[in-house]
């Protein structure tokens, strides 16, 4: 079985050269004459006033943890999805129980209005 | 005639006769080598073709021709704007941060190359058989939301950032209904393993499609907005955000990042037909592995096809609607979905195959339905906006009393 990785741990070098040989060949390709203007800050002509590193709003965090948490969710259910032969009704029940009591979670955050873009 | 039924085959077996004198990993070191060459060389040709595919069937929809002067019906077009791409010149913002600004272009196009180490093209046909390799795609899958992150922080550039901020909030939230929808044919394989998710397809009604028909529409919907396609494709639309977290990259690294969507686009569409369409099966695919690969084929383009057909239909989705339309209707629908599943599954085990597939499709069918109510009655406790026709007050002059006009 550890065999099968060997194959991707080859396709692991190999796929970091793929990308990595055509941006060397537009260095040569390319001409290269760097002048201030060229390598100013696009912002559609304007010129930029202050940090590019602007505040973070943190409802892009809000929706990161609650990926987190329903992808760790998922991430035990594989095992009972795979496993799924061998259980009894009872062990199904138990995983779906696991997954209301997530959805719980879900419908909890959505109450509480976590998951408004505003 | 064997050769031409069974060529990976019979290369295979013609390379280790080659080498049976030299020690003893080197063999498969180097016949697994040739086998990633092919695979990814296979990946990054098929780009070339599927953006001359790309331009032609949205120009079709749009009552206009296409590319048509390079090369007989355009075909060479790709090749022209490759090597314009490359003659670029390869400016980087002052700065920028300059290891992670380089080093997003090539992540973009890693994380999607290395989609195709498990697919299998047709029986035996495939890079490898991980037996986690449904785990593995999810996995490799997200390495793409990190490089645009990677890009668009490194940028120095605010609209980038931006840009970057809401492209990854949108990855990230469409792999929930993704990661759950993708549970249901593991479920129904009972393994987690791609060869095997094919294997279990093997009557036309054993689809997994017509088992779990949501799960399949979730699967497709999801992927699409991964990829950033229409009507998902807010994060780089030219009217709302210039070309978003890629703004500061030219040439060969903006030809790396645009090659992995791309291919991102076509791998979805291969994923969709392995998982739900039963990949290489076909009438025949077993005598004939070729066979297999052109069921393959066929039937990853037309899943591509309809992806680009619902890019030259669809308008926009605005960042909150799509966001909600996230978690608020897909990821209820995906687990809601799934416990039905499973226990469908428990109790209809040992029945025939088109009797499972009967009540599995009926049984979505009614949780759609149900879906539809729940939101039809969502949006009528709403308060009702203005609705077109309705009469509005109209300023009027002040009626003028006859007996005036004669005094």
């Amino acid at each position: 079985m550890l065999d099968n990785w060997l194959f991707v741990g080859i396709f692991v070098l190999i796929g970091a050269v793929f990308p990595i040989a055509p941006i060397l060949m537009g260095k040569f390709l390319g001409p290269n004459k760097p002048n201030p203007i060229k390598a100013d800050t696009y912002e559609c002509g304007m010129e930029t006033v202050g940090e590019s590193w602007i505040q973070f709003k943190v409802q892009y965090y809000i929706f990161a943890l609650a990926f987190l948490i329903f992808d760790v969710e998922v991430v035990f259910l594989f095992p009972w999805a795979v496993a799924f032969d061998q259980l009894g009704i009872f062990a199904v029940v138990s995983g779906i129980t696991f997954i209301i009591i997530l959805v719980d979670a879900l419908v909890y955050a959505w109450r509480k209005g976590a998951l408004e873009w505003a | 005639m064997d050769f031409l039924t069974n060529p990976v085959d019979a290369i295979r077996e013609w390379l280790l006769g080659l080498m049976a004198n030299m020690p003893a990993p080197w063999p498969d070191v180097i016949v697994n080598l040739l086998g990633v060459v092919v695979v990814a060389s296979f990946g990054l040709g098929l780009v070339i073709i599927l953006v001359w595919v790309e331009r032609k069937v949205a120009a079709r929809f749009q009552d206009r021709f296409g590319p048509n002067r390079v090369g007989p019906y355009g075909l060479f077009q790709t090749v022209a704007d490759i090597l314009k791409l490359f003659t670029k010149e390869d400016t980087t913002p002052d700065n920028a941060d300059k290891p992670v600004y380089n080093l997003a272009p090539i992540l973009s196009l890693f994380s999607v190359l290395l989609i195709w180490a498990v697919i299998p093209f047709s029986k035996d046909w495939l890079g490898t058989d991980l037996n986690v390799g449904v785990l593995y795609i999810v996995a490799v899958g997200s390495l793409g939301a990190l490089a645009v992150l990677m890009a668009g922080w490194s940028s120095n550039n605010k609209f980038a950032l931006l840009g970057a901020f809401r492209t990854v909030a949108q990855l990230v939230s469409y792999e929930v209904p993704l990661v759950i929808s993708i549970l249901i044919p593991v479920l129904l394989a009972r393994s987690m393993g791609v060869h095997a998710i094919v294997d279990a397809q093997d009557t036309f009604f054993g689809m997994f499609f017509f088992m779990a028909p949501i799960a399949a529409v979730i699967f497709f919907i999801s992927s699409i907005a991964e990829v950033g396609r229409t009507p998902f494709d807010l994060l780089e639309a030219e009217s709302e955000i210039v070309a978003g977290f890629h703004i500061e990259y030219s040439g060969a690294k903006f030809a790396m990042i645009f090659a992995g969507e791309f291919l991102h686009a076509f791998t979805i569409a291969v994923l969709t037909a392995t998982l739900f369409f039963g990949g290489w099966r076909g009438p025949g695919a077993e005598a004939y592995p070729i066979l297999g690969w052109v069921y393959f084929m066929a039937k990853s383009l037309g899943v591509y096809l309809i992806v680009s057909w619902i890019r030259s239909t669809l308008p926009r989705i605005r960042i909150d609607h799509m966001l909600s339309f996230n978690w608020k209707y897909l990821t209820p629908l995906a687990l809601a979905t799934l416990i039905v599943t499973a226990l469908l599954t428990k109790i209809l085990e040992g029945q025939a195959v088109w009797y499972q597939s009967l009540v599995m499709f009926l049984s979505n069918v009614v949780l759609f339905l149900i879906a539809n109510e729940i939101v039809k009655w969502r949006e009528s406790k709403k308060p009702g906006r203005q609705v077109v026709g309705q009469p509005r007050p109209v300023a009027r002059p002040p009626a003028e009393p006859a007996a005036e006009a004669e005094a």
